[in-house]
Order: C-alpha cells, then structure tokens, then sequence
C-alpha cells in the first residue's frame, strides 16, 4: 500500500505534468535528481516542492548526464528515484539508461517529448522520440514504456512505470509530450489502498550466499549499498557475481537474461486498450496525445457508416505484437497516427498481416480529426 | 631461533577482493599504493565497513572498485561523482568515496567535478593523476603536462594542463590535498582526514604511469618516475594554488600537502538549514 500521508486523495484540477509527479509520490518515489527543460519542468518544480514535505530528495545536477547518474546511485542506495526531461536531455541519458540496464537498478525516466531534432521546438508537442526509448542506448536491451494519453493517465501510469520497474529492476519509461504533460484536466487521486505499490525483493540468505546477478533467477534480488553485502557492481560484462568478465559465454548469459526478463514477462506488462473493434474494418492504431482527435475522427466515421475502431498502445514497449497480430487479422487496413513521420508504424507493420498506412506530422501541432478522418474515408472507400 | 613474522597482517585480508588477483595494473604502476592506502584508511575509520561505498568511473583507476571488498559501483566514464551523489543524498548513512582516474574526473567528467565542490556534497573523491589516459594505451588529456609526449600527442601536447587543486580549491571544497605515491603516510593520513570532513573532500594523488606517460617522456620505468617525485616534491601545506600546476619540468617543483581543510556548510548542512527556515522542524 501507498504512504497514505504523501498522496492527495480527491478531486483536482491539474496540469499533466503535475498528475505524474503526484503519481510518483504516490508509488513511493523519494529521490528526484533532474535538470530543468522545456515542457518537462512543472515535474522538476512541483517535486522541488514537495519531496521536502515527504521525507525525499530533490537535487538539481548540472546536466542530464548528471541527473540519470544521480538517479541511479540513489536507486542503489535504496531509494526509489526518478528524472523528467524532454528530447535534448532524453539523448544525453542514454548512455547511462544502458547502466541502469546492466546495474540493473530500478527507476523512472520520464521524457515529455517536443519537436526534434535536436533543439527542435521546446514548446511544442511530437512523439519523436518513441524509437529512441528502445533503441538509444548502445547494445541489446529491451524497453518498458507506458504511454499516457490523459492527465488521469500521466498519474495512473507512473505508478504503474515504478511497480514495473521495482519487480524487474530496470529502468521504465513514462513517454509522455507537450501536449498531454501540459493540458489541464480533472483528476483523481484514489486512496492510499487503492494504490498498488511494488518493492523490489532483497535477499534473505546470509552475505556469503548472496550474488547479486544470480542467473538462476530471472530477476534476481537487490541488495541496497550499504545493507552488509558486499556486493560489487558494474557496467562492464559480468558473472553472477558481478565480476567483470569477458567471455562470449557470461556476455550472452548476461545479456540473454537482462532481454528475457522483458520478453518472458511480456503478457504481464503489455497494456493495451481497443475500442469499437468488435466490428471494425478500419482499426486506427495510435498511443499518447493522438487519442484525443482520432477518437473524434472515429465519431465522425462512424456516423458516416465507416466501420473502425482504435487499438491504443498502453505500453509501446514491449511492443504489443499479439494485439497487433489479432487485430490484423479481423481488418482490411491500419492506420498508424503519430505525431512522427513514421515511427512505432515500423513494428506495426513487422507484425500486421493487413495493409499498414502511416498518418504522421513531425510534431508542433496536433493532428487534427479531418486530417484522420479524410484517410478513413480512403481506406474505406 | 625464532624467525620473527614480518607481517600479521594484510589490508588484502579482509578489504581486498584478493579472489580476482591478479590485477589488470601494470607493473610499477601507483594504483596498489593508491589501494592499500586507501584500505589503511578504512581500517583506520570509525564509519563500520558496511557503510563505506567506493564508487568508480572507467580508467585504470576506474577499476579500483572492483577490487575492494566494499558495496562498490564500477559506473559510467565520468559519472563517478554524480552517481556517488545520488547515493549520498539517498542514504546520509554512507561514507561515499570516488576513486578514479584524471582523465575520468577531469577532462570527461570535469564539470560534476567543479559543481560537487561547489555544491558541497559529503563524499571523498580520490583522483589519481597519472598524466595521460593509461587504459586506452596513453593518449594525452586535461592533465598532461604541455610538450609533453603522447600516443596522440606524437610532437608534444599542445595544451596545459588543469591545475586540480587550484581548481577544486575555488570551487569551494573544504578539504584539498594532493600527495605522489611515494608519501605513503602522508597519503594515508590524507584519506583518514578526507573521511572525516563534512563535505567534498578531494586528495589529488600523484601516480606513475610507466607504460603510458612514462614510456614516452623517460620513465618508461616506474622507479624513474618515483624518483622525479622524490626530487621535485616540495611539502607545503600553506602553497599559493594558484601556482602549484604540474609541469614535470627538471627545474618545476610538484608541490603537495594538505592545502584546504577548512568548515563550510555542506549540501545537507544547506538544505537542512533553509528547510527549517522555511518550513520547520527536521525534513
């Protein structure tokens, strides 16, 4: 259960980006380390204020690099830690997202995504950087990531972005934008019973029994620093014990288990949400801030008699390839809707056994529901 | 006759992970100085073991973590500090040290180096300067001395060099020192006063590097090095920093000594006092 004193049960009137930062709290998170950038900073501002209240840390670093490296140490000291950024930050954390990968020390990395490339448009929306939440970092690794779509969502899925990476100690993505991180809208802070938390699981034997990487387990328990163990850590190659090593054997034992602890709890993580897709013939397929105006299009659609219904990604990552592959099966056409020019359409049609039309702007507005419904009306006719 | 036992005893013992000897160091390289005293120092430590941290970034200091016997995090190329801060702020209970190399704390780390002084965080950084970046076989970096030669310096280094105390110094630290290996006790005792400042503590630890710097610039053995320290160095607590740069020059000093220690507010001493100001009571 959550620390009921920390959460604001009730009714509120909030940006976004202020629901995830209460979402956070909510799932226990008392460690913010960030750095402020544009449209991300009412996170940074809003755990500025109240980490202090409950009993957390809020640092500000120097850069982006310093803030997922400050995350991270804290994660392994124990705490339950997360940074928000956007496009330009987002790129200079990779390289330690694959630390946090390989250390395998739970926490939360929130990217408000703008207009990129690089400085791009910091004040506007796009969905830019939702390959790059796969595949930034160098190496083979897998990505959770949790897309919200509403003000509600931005809170509900940071809860569910630190359980999940609690229970697989990995660092998990919330990819929010502009648009749904700064539009205002009703939310609702359930009470602290209602609010599943997760821990992730500690020894119990003795230290000399302990190993930190222990193949056997999928995931194996966390020793915090400083709990007596001795344990040793690092981002180079290692055995169970977390010994550098550098044989081609321990580097896929490592790896090939960092990757199956994602793919083999798939059905666990995946989230998704269908709608109108009992009869449709069209199915739109989107995640996020694209909701909004496709669902609109899908309204207008259907009073127009074209039969389509919407598959939204809850969890972009790991790709929900079942549900793309059901619902391939049962339409005559998808039609992919991303503020990109042709992103997460790519695994979409790696797995659609149907016709795959992508429907994109790069980012700084919107799509609107006449953009959407005009490809409706052609893949219907 | 009773042949007396020379030692009883060995930081290796208990503070060593003595199962992964031997270590990937050159020969006559100063890193199982910098180990040992650094290990003397734990012992000597009224912080129990199972709170002392040793946090490294990627180098042939860098790997100093995976050879103590302590919680130890082998993390990122230049993300030592940072990291170290993060934990520090988590847990208050631990002792946090940063050992690593020069070109890992300085030229790509240079910046979480200048605002952990400034920010005053408590942990101990223990910064080996060996002149050049050993592990990637002896490139030169922000510490090598100018003309000085490199595998990417083939002419001689076009640069100057930091000049780590005077920098860190300015930045606020409240605990400055800088030692060669050859001042095994001094070095010692160094670390046992970083441990106890409140606040950064850096000690600067003047290292051969016989296969990188040294091979290019006449020490290609160690022991020639040792001797250029032990001819150059000039013991002087009280020095100007902003005159103690490293040249490695015939007729420049290295100057070393405990420079800073002095009271300043640290981070948590900070935050502590504005959160009571602000809001009351213990946060």
């Amino acid at each position: 259960m959550a620390d009921e004193k920390a959460i604001l049960t009730g009714e509120h009137f909030l940006k976004g980006n202020d629901a995830l930062a209460e979402g956070a709290i909510a799932a226990g998170c008392r460690f913010y380390g960030g750095y402020p950038i544009t449209p991300s900073s009412e996170i940074a501002e809003r755990m500025a204020r109240r980490m202090p209240l409950v009993g957390g840390q809020y640092i500000q670093m120097e850069d982006e690099i310093a803030s997922i490296a400050a995350v991270i140490g804290a994660s392994c000291a124990g705490a339950k830690a997360m940074t928000a950024t956007s496009g330009p930050g987002f790129s200079l954390m990779q390289e330690n997202i694959g630390l946090a990968n390989m250390l395998e020390a739970p926490c939360v990395i929130v990217d408000v995504q703008r207009g990129g490339p690089s400085t791009g448009l910091p004040t506007l929306t796009a969905q830019g950087d939702m390959l790059q939440a796969h595949y930034g970092s160098h190496g083979d690794y897998e990505s959770i990531a949790y897309a919200p779509s509403t003000v509600q969502e931005m809170f509900d899925h940071t809860v569910r972005a630190f359980n999940a990476s609690e229970r697989y100690r990995m660092p998990v993505f919330v990819m929010a934008d502009q648009a749904v991180g700064q539009m205002s809208s009703r939310l609702v802070i359930p009470p602290a019973q209602d609010i599943r938390v997760e821990r992730r699981s500690v020894p119990t034997v003795p230290q000399d029994q302990y190993k930190p990487f222990d193949s056997s387990q999928l995931v194996p328990p966390m020793a915090i620093a400083g709990a007596g163990y001795r344990v040793h850590m690092t981002g180079l190659t290692h055995d169970d014990r977390g010994y550098p090593a550098t044989d081609p054997n321990t580097h896929e034992h490592l790896v090939g288990r960092l990757v199956r602890k994602v793919r083999e709890n798939e059905k666990n993580i995946i989230e998704t949400e269908e709608r109108l897709m009992d009869d449709a013939e069209v199915a739109i397929v989107l995640y996020g801030s694209t909701l909004g105006p496709a669902w609109q299009a899908v309204q207008e659609a259907r009073k127009e008699g074209i039969k389509v219904g919407v598959l939204r990604f809850i969890t972009p990552w790991p790709f929900p390839r079942a549900a793309v592959e059901r619902v391939s099966k049962n339409v005559r056409a998808i039609l992919v809707v991303e503020h990109n020019l042709g992103q997460m359409v790519h695994p979409v049609r790696e797995y659609a056994s149907c016709r795959v039309q992508h429907l994109g702007c790069p980012g700084g507005r919107l799509i609107t529901p006449q953009e959407i419904l005009r490809d409706l009306r052609r893949l219907s006719a | 006759m009773n042949i007396p036992v020379a030692a009883t005893h060995h930081p290796r013992d208990t503070l060593l992970r003595s199962e992964r000897f031997p270590h990937i160091w050159c020969p006559g390289c100063g890193l199982g100085i910098v180990l040992r005293s650094y290990a003397e120092a734990l012992e000597a430590s009224k912080t129990p073991l199972a709170k002392h941290i040793t946090v490294s970034g990627i180098g042939c200091t860098g790997r100093s973590a995976g050879y103590v016997n302590l919680d130890s995090y082998h993390t990122t190329h230049g993300r030592a500090i940072p990291f170290a801060t993060g934990m520090k702020l988590a847990n208050p209970e631990l002792k946090v040290a940063v050992i690593s190399g020069d070109g890992d704390l300085t030229t790509i780390g240079g910046n979480h180096l200048i605002h952990a002084a400034r920010r005053n965080v408590d942990i101990t950084v223990l910064l080996v300067n060996n002149f050049n970046y050993g592990m990637t076989g002896g490139q030169f970096g922000a510490t090598t001395p100018h003309a000085a030669r490199t595998t990417t310096s083939p002419y001689g280094n076009y640069e100057t060099p930091f000049n780590i105390p005077h920098i860190v110094a300015a930045c606020g630290a409240p605990y400055v020192a800088r030692w060669t290996t050859l001042h095994i006790r001094q070095l010692r005792q160094s670390i046992e006063r970083a441990f106890e400042v409140e606040g950064f503590s850096l000690v600067e630890i003047i290292s051969p590097c016989p296969q990188g710097y040294g091979k290019k610039n006449g020490y290609a053995e160690a022991v020639k090095e040792m001797d250029h320290f032990m001819r150059h160095a000039i013991v002087d607590h009280d020095a100007d920093l902003s005159k103690v740069g490293i040249t490695m020059a015939q007729d420049d000093p290295i100057v070393v000594g405990n420079f800073v220690d002095k009271k300043r507010p640290s981070y948590a001493a900070g935050r502590q006092e504005v959160l009571a100001r602000k809001l009351g009571g213990s946060k």
